[in-house]
């Protein structure tokens, strides 16, 4: 019996898996730029006042989250193919790889912080 | 072993790699720009976004600060520096999705829209640092 799933010997296969995540986060992304523009032009800029009452509505702020998430990941993906193509000595990799990581989890907790930690 | 000596089918050739001395085309210059704009965007656009968003929601004070903070000429370099690397990077990655779904992907299409991208990308910063002056 032919089984119909091709099982490939090599490879990690999370490369088809960044590709896509690149363009999720980075539509994702697209559409909260064209968000904020969008506010920006309505209000004619943005003044304390206005600012606050956004960031105070609570669709925005989620909004807001799944940007930064979106942000966030994409660094991932983007950074470690960077590491992967300048950073040849496995250990040094690792522990660069480590860094962005811790990085990147914390700025995700500061961006919690900030959008529900507040008033 | 002299030149004479060697075999004929495998004649000396040069092994020259050095990128800075071969003319890059234009897509290869909008994609190393892609990259460096990417890495900036991670190393001094994230933190600042967050610090940006904390600060200016923190008091009417420290909103008027932060606007403030963005009046001398090095802090306007900088941000000019962070919009072209966001512009550049978000241009470069839309032509990619355009790309992805195999539009424009001829030669002479993809240079067009990768000097597209290079210009566009400058000449929107270039009218943003015009206004912040």
């Amino acid at each position: 019996m032919v089984s119909p799933h091709v099982h490939v010997p090599v490879g990690a296969h999370y490369g088809w898996r960044d590709w896509l995540v690149q363009r999720v986060t980075a539509i994702v992304m697209l559409a909260y730029t064209a968000l904020m523009i969008g506010l920006a032009l309505w209000n004619g800029g943005f003044d304390y006042a206005t600012w606050r009452s956004i960031f105070a509505n609570g669709a925005f702020r989620v909004v807001s989250f799944l940007f930064m998430a979106s942000l966030l990941w994409h660094a991932w993906v983007g950074v470690r193919n960077i590491l992967m193509d300048y950073v040849k000595p496995a250990g040094a990799r690792l522990l660069l790889e480590c860094i962005v990581v811790a990085v990147l989890v914390a700025y995700l907790g500061w961006t919690i912080s900030v959008l529900w930690g507040g008033a | 072993m002299s030149a004479a000596d060697r075999p004929v089918a495998t004649p000396k050739r040069p092994v020259y790699l050095n990128l800075f001395a071969i003319r890059q085309p234009i897509p290869a210059i909008v994609s190393i720009l892609h990259r460096i704009s990417g890495a900036l965007l991670f190393l001094v656009g994230i933190p600042l976004i967050l610090t940006g968003v904390q600060s200016s929601l923190a008091s009417a004070e420290r909103f008027a600060a932060f606007e403030a903070a963005w009046s001398s000429p090095i802090a306007k370099l900088v941000l000019l520096a962070l919009v072209w690397s966001y512009l550049h990077h978000l241009l470069a990655g839309l032509r990619h999705l355009i790309l992805d779904v195999h539009i424009g992907l001829d030669l002479k299409a993809a240079r067009m829209s990768a000097a597209l991208t290079l210009m566009l990308a400058l000449v929107v910063t270039l009218a943003i640092g015009m206004r912040l002056w």
